[in-house]
């Protein structure tokens, strides 16, 4: 990661930014749709962005088969996302995927697999997916992830607190999450699926980002509902008036659902019109996904080539 | 062209140019020009021609021919040569031809949408994502109504032939709000698309011959002002539908006074956006964008006014400000482009003409830092600050992507600042409470009222304007009705002038003296009061004089106006306590039959069954209308998913109404129920001949229980005292009963404030029967449609 910021270190708890805030839910819907409508990238700049794409994917698996094999295949994946001639033809150098995301059993392996590569290895913890182990084996995971080698912590927040409006209950527990992380980066996954409102899912976002947050991030994949545009959309605006506020620079996880070159490219607007092009860069983006980094080199084969690409001329993660 | 490691650096959007090689190659075939579309032919004159310019590169297109009389002329006999034909086509058929030409809409989409974004400067995003969707949406909701005519809309049929001017805004767009509720309805069409925009017009025209349309019954002529003034004020046109700026507007309503012809205008704006400090303050920015930064604010209901609350007026503003810089300013064919290119550069003057008159006057404006193309047409988006509702840019339609802004401290000031103007197109309401979003909806002046949200449209939703934006509504069944007239009964004959012309001098004859004089007055604000002009006139009878009536002037008018403007608490009670006042009314009139049974045989000379019979009718019809008034109630449409879109009957506020001669006792109950039923305020000027009926009614009113101010009675010289009101900028609508020549007077005078204005053409109607003198047609005329959008979700 590069940083020519500081690092984030949050803000005492302050209701007050979020008390107010309604988030109307079919305006949101309206701009997120047009989000897609009103931009598009083409030809040699649609290649740079796929690639740049690639380059904020935490190539992940959490899955309950997962094994160190499973995992070292992933790793390797993640050295090498996209077919060295295609790069090649394109007059790009080497990339790599941002980070490799496992469960934190995972951890040494994948730490293993990636050493000398400088790819971060990031862990879930915090009794993922659904966060309902007693804090301190939730912080105890934290610590177990971070001693195994793992330099970003994606934890879960406890939804009863946001759907029952204990929002200083949020803070503590993030908080306290934040101090296990120590030097590792957090991302706070919200879970929005399950907070169902927009408005829920501002105040989280603003309270995940007070206790000190480096990242907020949409799901774990494994709620009912994903990543959407709306909601990612609602988490960016309260990370621009968290950075309006504070000065203090926070960076977005979407995770889950995104499949698709499309998908990327849509998230990518998002950021780069809510907050940016600096929001495109792998300290400050990533896209928690396994299946699109497939779709996206079979999208820069067809760049190169202008041939429609099949899946196994790419290297399986 | 930078590597990929370079984009890779900046991440730049790069070119992503739509492809127009199609309409290229069909540009280089009309090269000759570009003609009419007249009797299911194409011509192309001889004669001098106008080009037609590419805005956003300043380039020529195409050569434009401009008709004069001979084609007008030519299109509008071929218009009405067709009529009968098609008129008499079973809906199933008409609904078939409008289903093709949606079809083929959808078939050439991406053409018609380069086509237009060439043509007009806005956006290809916008030319595809929602003129061309919303043109097919048109055609396909009104193939549906052609097919439901019969059933929908009985003992009605076509107005004839129809001249429509269209604007050069959303050229395609509105030749489809024009076209198709015309077609659907059994009418022919010669219409005229904006000399700046004919393109898309023309391709329309293709699609006509090509799916087999029959001749003449969709004309299109190309031309200039001229040309739409030839067709408006044609002899032959029975029906004139204007869409652009208030002042033409203005000037067609003045062409066609009295000429018979049914008119609908949709003319300008200065719709207020109103953002409440509870709003999602992200959310209006996003609103904004769709507002006046939306077909580079060159919208007649653009949210051209920003009013904000002012506790979070300096955060919006900086919002808006931050919002601004990510706005992409350029070729209108690239799919990356945010805001395109100004129609024309003449426009491009006018609009930085008053944006150097706003900064001059005082007012900051913020602009977009985007570099503007070195060539074409193009204006950076911004708004300004510091306007007060004084400063000429508040009160003007800059029709540019600049927005005023105002701050307000309460909702009840936000109503006020909200209404100050006037026009009456649209509003804007942001808010996430959801009772001052209703309140504020409730109370704006406007036809259209967006709820979080902003330009929302839909074929099945009314819309159109209040006040000086025009009146007449396009889409939904609302829409359909003006293309649409009554029939089923005989035309009466033409009205004579009043038999009694007002004298204040001393009558010397003989006259029937009541046992004790009486004082016949008028009644205003609930009082019976002396003429201002301290005169009274000599009543006849069937035998002699029967009495003086007062002779009302230009004050009493003033004075009666300003009383029905003060009540407007009428407006707001429930349809039921008006129900209960009518009822009243009835019971009130039928204790005292005997009475006006009399009053009616002295003064007309009618027999005293037919006295007894107007009486009665009247009774009947105070019942008809207390029955409506809570009744007559509006709809909810069915438009968009997860959409509450409501369509109100809402009362003009003060009415108009001028009474005849004939059955005046029923004639003018027949006015007054269904306006005051659906909660007006009128000022009656009351049968000149026969004002002792008015002189006596207000007794029955005044023990009737209808507030003060509701129902104002003025007797006296018919014409002279409808001029005032027909001028008055209070009156929002007026409804003549006179001759034709009063006709023509009332609708010329009109155009002051624009108000509706509704007449009988004069001719007589036969005010017993139920089908002439009452009905739905009379609360329409009652009433005007506001669309209300509630978009909603959890």
């Amino acid at each position: 990661m590069k940083h020519d910021f500081p690092r984030m270190v949050g803000t005492a708890f302050t209701p007050d930014w979020f008390d107010g805030i309604n988030v109307n839910r079919s305006a949101a819907e309206r701009r997120a749709a047009t989000l897609t409508t009103r931009r598009s990238v083409k030809k040699e700049w649609q290649a740079a962005w796929l690639l740049k794409a690639i380059t904020c994917i935490d190539l992940t698996t959490l899955a309950g088969d997962d094994t160190p094999g499973r995992v070292q295949r992933l790793c390797a994946k993640a050295r090498n996302p996209v077919r060295a001639d295609l790069l090649e033809a394109m007059g790009v150098g080497p990339i790599t995927t941002g980070a490799v995301c496992v469960y934190p059993t995972m951890v040494p392996h994948a730490v293993k697999a990636l050493a000398g590569t400088g790819i971060p290895v990031a862990s879930v913890a915090t009794g993922f997916p659904a966060g309902l182990t007693p804090l301190p084996i939730r912080l105890a995971e934290i610590t177990y992830a971070r001693e195994q080698g793992a330099q970003e912590i994606d934890i879960v927040i406890t939804r009863e607190y946001a759907l029952t409006g204990q929002w200083s209950a949020l803070y503590d527990e993030i908080a306290a999450m934040r101090e296990a992380c120590g030097d590792a980066h957090m991302k706070a996954i919200l879970a929005t699926g399950d907070l169902s409102t927009l408005t829920n899912v501002y105040k989280a976002s603003m309270v995940a980002m007070q206790a000190g947050a480096d990242f907020i991030k949409t799901s774990t994949g494994k709620e009912a509902a994903n990543a959407t545009l709306p909601v990612s959309l609602t988490m960016v605006r309260a990370l621009r008036d968290f950075r309006d506020r504070t000065g203090q620079i926070v960076g977005f996880k979407p995770a889950g659902g995104l499949s698709t070159a499309k998908h990327a490219m849509a998230w990518q607007f998002l950021m780069k019109e809510e907050l940016g092009s600096r929001w495109l860069e792998n300290d400050l983006f990533r896209i928690g996904a396994s299946s699109l980094l497939g779709d996206i080199e079979r999208q820069l084969e067809h760049f190169v080539t202008g041939r429609y690409s099949a899946s196994n001329r790419h290297a399986l993660a | 062209m930078p590597s990929i490691k370079d984009i890779m650096q900046t991440m730049d959007y790069g070119p992503a140019p739509e492809s127009n090689t199609e309409v290229k190659d069909w540009l280089s075939r009309h090269a000759a020009g570009i003609g009419h579309f007249i009797d299911g032919k194409f011509v192309v004159p001889d004669g001098p021609m106008v080009d037609v310019i590419d805005p956003a590169h300043d380039t020529v297109l195409a050569k434009l021919a401009i008709a004069g009389p001979a084609e007008v002329d030519a299109a509008v006999k071929a218009a009405r040569a067709a009529g009968p034909k098609w008129a008499a086509l079973p809906g199933h058929a008409r609904a078939k031809y409008l289903y093709a030409i949606a079809r083929h809409v959808q078939k050439r989409e991406r053409f018609l949408a380069v086509l237009e974004t060439m043509d007009n400067g806005k956006t290809i995003r916008e030319s595809r994502d929602l003129d061309i969707p919303l043109v097919a949406r048109h055609f396909y909701h009104h193939a549906g109504w052609a097919e439901l005519l019969e059933s929908e809309f009985p003992d009605h049929g076509p107005v004839g032939v129809c001249g429509q001017v269209i604007p050069w805004n959303f050229p395609l767009l509105m030749l489809a709000w024009k076209i198709a509720p015309a077609l659907a309805a059994g009418n022919t069409v010669v219409l005229k698309p904006a000399d700046l925009t004919p393109l898309t017009a023309f391709a329309f025209a293709e699609i006509c011959a090509e799916i087999g349309l029959p001749p003449g019954v969709v004309n299109i002529v190309q031309g200039d002002g001229e040309t739409g003034a030839l067709i408006t004020g044609h002899k032959d046109v029975d029906k004139v539908a204007f869409t652009g700026s208030t002042d033409v507007g203005r000037a067609i309503r003045k062409q066609i006074a009295g000429s018979g012809k049914k008119l609908s205008l949709e003319l300008g704006g200065k719709s207020p956006f109103v953002v409440f400090e509870d709003a999602n303050l992200d959310d209006a920015v996003e609103g904004v964008v769709d507002a006046i930064w939306f077909n580079q604010g060159e919208v007649c209901c653009a949210g051209s006014r920003i009013l904000v609350q002012e506790g979070v007026a300096e955060t919006f503003f900086a919002k808006l400000r931050a919002r601004l810089e990510t706005l992409r300013i350029g070729d209108p064919l690239d799919k990356c482009v945010d805001v395109g290119a100004i129609v024309s550069q003449k426009q491009l003057s006018r609009i930085n003409d008053l944006l150097a008159q706003g900064a001059a006057e005082g007012a900051v404006l913020h602009q977009s830092s985007a570099q503007l193309p070195g060539t074409g047409s193009y204006c950076a988006p911004g708004f300004f600050t510091g306007t007060a509702p004084a400063h000429t840019v508040s009160q003007v339609e800059i029709f540019g992507p600049v927005a005023t802004t105002t701050t307000f401290r309460t909702p009840a000031e936000a109503a006020i600042l909200a209404n100050d103007t006037r026009y009456g197109l649209a509003a804007s309401i942001w808010s996430q409470n959801i009772d001052r979003a209703i309140d504020l909806a409730a109370s704006v002046k406007a036809g259209v009222v967006w709820i979080n949200a902003t330009n929302l449209f839909d074929a099945g939703a009314a819309f159109g304007g209040y006040r000086e934006s025009g009146f007449g509504r396009e889409g939904a069944r609302e829409g359909l009705l003006e293309y649409l007239v009554p029939t089923g009964f005989k035309q009466g004959k033409s009205r004579p002038a009043p038999v009694l012309t007002p004298d204040v001098t001393p009558f010397g004859g003989t006259s029937t003296a009541p046992e004790i004089d009486i004082t016949a007055k008028l009644y205003i604000g609930g009082k019976q009061v002396r003429a201002d002009g301290g005169q009274s006139y000599t009543v006849m009878g069937k035998s002699g004089a029967v009495g003086q009536a007062a002779l009302g002037n230009r004050k009493d008018i003033r004075n009666a106006v300003e009383a029905a403007a003060k009540a407007s608490g009428w407006s707001g009670v429930t349809a039921h306590n008006r129900a209960q006042v009518l009822y009243f009314f009835a019971e009130n009139l039928s204790q005292r039959r005997a009475e006006f049974e009399t009053l009616l045989t002295d003064c007309t000379g009618v027999s005293l069954k037919a006295a007894t019979e107007e009486v009665e009718a009247t009774i009947r019809r105070a019942f008809w209308y207390a029955a409506q008034a809570d009744k007559f109630d509006g709809a909810v449409h069915a438009t968009k998913s997860r959409h509450v879109t409501l369509a109100l009957h809402e009362a003009f506020g003060v009415m108009g109404l001028v009474c005849p001669d004939e059955m005046p006792l029923l004639s003018m109950m027949s006015l007054v129920l269904p306006a005051v039923a659906m909660g007006n305020r009128v000022v009656v000027i009351a049968a000149q001949s026969h004002p002792l009926i008015a002189a006596r009614l207000y007794q029955v009113l005044e023990t009737s229980d209808v507030p003060a101010g509701v129902i104002n009675l003025i007797t006296g010289a018919r014409d002279t005292l409808a001029r005032t009101l027909a001028d008055h900028t209070e009156v929002a609508a007026l409804w003549y009963c006179g001759d034709a020549k009063g006709t023509a007077m009332v609708e010329e005078a009109s155009v002051g404030n624009l108000k509706t204005v509704w007449t009988d053409g004069g001719m007589m109607r036969d005010w017993r029967d139920p089908v002439q003198g009452q009905g739905r047609d009379f609360l329409c005329r009652a009433t005007q449609v506001k669309t209300i959008w509630l978009p909603y979700g959890a």
